[in-house]
């Protein structure tokens, strides 16, 4: 792995914070993703692992500190030593780079399989038809769905809506790809497969940040993981480090109550 | 469908040796033989009545101006609509714009145009030369005669149009707010711009929404068009009023208007219904078949004749 000294990284979050109203959700995250590094948020509910995600491509403001992805600032422009704020459409294109997939898979439910897939690159990047569905196809190939690319969202699995999902998130060619929960919302037995169309990914060297539950995943798939919780990064350490031998108490115990679930289920 | 299942259920019920008696509904053919009755009494009356004038009905249902005033009913309702659906779409994305004073502008237009019967906003229009006799929008040499610019077909739609945008704006509102939020986060994490967002991934989506209340609404433009007959634009009504002024042929020439309209808002809810299935692709994973698509059915699936059949 590489140091943090070798190449910019990634994603820089020096000091994030941010408030929904009086409630501070992030107090001060310091974060470094390196190139090719998988980074896994464990925590709570409510620790802020989410709203940190969405952070990074500027879903959310923040409200203190400084995200950079990529070498440059989230949401601002750097001119001499002034941060201009970014206007909607240069949001936008900074967004692009960043692929996001959400627990909900948010696949729009009016357009089939491919034109989900080409949608954006269409708009965002003015690829002809051709090119986009090529490349569409390709991705659909990859997570195994080629032979669904004229159906319709509602008309695939959890399972397999997710997979386009990804599939769609990696049509802009994304540099860093950001998971927020995605296994959450499926069906126990639809989970192996999205997991492996994301570890197929980690292995062709995305950079990826993924929010999760699948400690088994989080073990043997990300390189890091990072455990957060009320807002602040509690612990982190190479993945199977944290999850086999937690050092703080706080990780201990939330790693005790994740692992105790299935066999109460 | 209901022929089917019942032959089933017999089946079913007699292959293990029991006979199955059906329950009786009384209280069904007490209300059946009721309603018949008074059915026959109206038709009865409708029938045997002369005042109906049922022969200068006839006459008069394909007259050439009756047929004109059909064309500028149909062209008033759809110019209408178009503007009411522009207007709507304009003012509901106003309404829910960060700007304060955008937002408050758009809630003040649906207020008062909401607030004021359309009649009234009719005759304003209609009237406009005595509020303003010379327009000039403001701009220096533009000088037009409001006497001119302000026929009463202008009136008339002028008048339409604005106050179906108001009510648009609110089923356009109510439709877009109905897409779940997570769709315009997944557009903008696409990078998608704001606008694209709106005209590819929620509009087409609260369209859902937006079209079976945006039928009830033409419906009500086409009969609401009638209202126009009172600044004299030559629609459907006011055809028919010019010829009953001159024949006092009163009730025949009303009853003309009325299966006119009938005809026309019926042919309307056929398309609405289309419409309605069109936009609720990607919603449903199968769609019911239409009511054509089960009569296919049904003949395919009975000897036509009989109407016993009942192979698969």
């Amino acid at each position: 792995m590489t140091t943090a000294h070798d190449v910019e990284p990634m994603v820089k979050a020096n000091a994030i914070c941010k408030n929904f109203g009086s409630n501070q959700v992030l107090k001060g995250i310091d974060l470094h993703v390196q190139p090719g590094e998988v980074v896994c948020l464990i925590g709570p509910s409510g620790s802020g692992k989410s709203t940190f995600l969405r952070c990074i491509n500027h879903l959310e403001t923040v409200d203190g500190g400084r995200m950079w992805v990529n070498g440059k600032i989230v949401g601002y422009d750097l001119k001499g030593s002034k941060l201009y704020e970014q206007s909607h459409n240069d949001i936008c294109r900074s967004r692009s780079e960043v692929g996001m997939v959400f627990q909900q898979f948010n696949l729009f439910p009016h357009m089939t399989v491919l034109e989900n897939l080409i949608e954006a690159p269409r708009l965002v990047r003015r690829e002809k038809k051709t090119e986009a569905v090529a490349q569409a196809m390709t991705l659909l190939e990859k997570v195994g769905l080629a032979e669904k690319a004229r159906a319709y969202p509602r008309q695939l699995s959890g399972g397999q809506q997710q997979r386009v999902a990804i599939a769609r998130a990696l049509c802009m060619e994304p540099q860093l790809m950001l998971f927020d929960e995605p296994t959450s919302a499926l069906d126990p037995e639809l989970v192996g497969e999205v997991l492996k169309v994301m570890k197929d990914l980690a292995h062709s060297g995305m950079t990826m940040v993924v929010v999760t539950h699948e400690m088994n995943f989080a073990r043997d798939v990300a390189d890091r993981v990072v455990f957060m919780a009320d807002g602040y990064v509690v612990e982190q350490g190479p993945a199977r480090e944290v999850i086999t031998n937690p050092q703080n108490e706080r990780t201990k115990a939330f790693l005790a109550s994740v692992r105790s679930e299935p066999a109460v289920a | 469908m209901t022929a089917v299942t019942t032959r089933t259920e017999q089946a079913a019920a007699t292959s293990d040796g029991y006979t199955v008696v059906k329950a009786k509904h009384p209280g069904r053919w007490l209300s059946a033989v009721v309603i018949i009755v008074i059915a026959g009494l109206l038709l009865r009356s409708v029938i045997t009545n002369p005042n109906f004038g049922w022969d200068i009905v006839g006459l008069y249902l394909r007259d050439v101006s009756i047929g004109r005033g059909i064309l500028v009913t149909l062209g008033l309702t759809a110019i209408s609509m178009a503007i009411g659906i522009v207007l709507g779409v304009i003012f509901a994305v106003m309404r829910l714009s960060a700007n304060p004073i955008v937002r408050s502008a758009a809630f003040a237009y649906v207020n008062f145009f909401r607030g004021t019967p359309v009649l009234v906003q009719l005759l304003f229009w209609f009237n406009l030369a005595a509020l303003y006799p010379v327009i000039t929008l403001g701009i220096p040499g533009v000088q037009l005669d409001a006497n001119q610019l302000i026929t009463p077909m202008t009136a008339a739609i002028l008048g339409l149009g604005l106050n179906q945008g108001a009510y648009m704006s609110e089923i356009v509102r109510a439709g877009i707010l109905s897409v779940d939020h997570g769709q315009t986060e997944a557009a903008e994490a696409l990078g998608i711009t704001r606008l694209q967002t709106m005209r590819r991934v929620v509009l087409p989506q609260a369209m859902r929404v937006i079209i079976p209340p945006t039928g009830n609404e033409t419906i009500g433009m086409l009969k609401t068009t009638a209202l126009v007959s009172v600044i004299s634009v030559p629609e459907l009504l006011y055809s028919a009023q010019i010829i009953y002024a001159r024949t006092f042929e009163t009730v025949p020439l009303l009853i003309v208007a009325s299966l006119w309209y009938l005809l026309i808002t019926s042919i309307l809810t056929v398309g609405q219904y289309y419409l309605e299935r069109r936009f609720a692709r990607g919603n449903q994973r199968n769609l019911p078949p239409t009511p054509l698509q089960q009569l296919k059915r049904f003949f395919a699936t009975h000897d036509a004749l009989s109407l016993k059949g009942g192979k698969k």
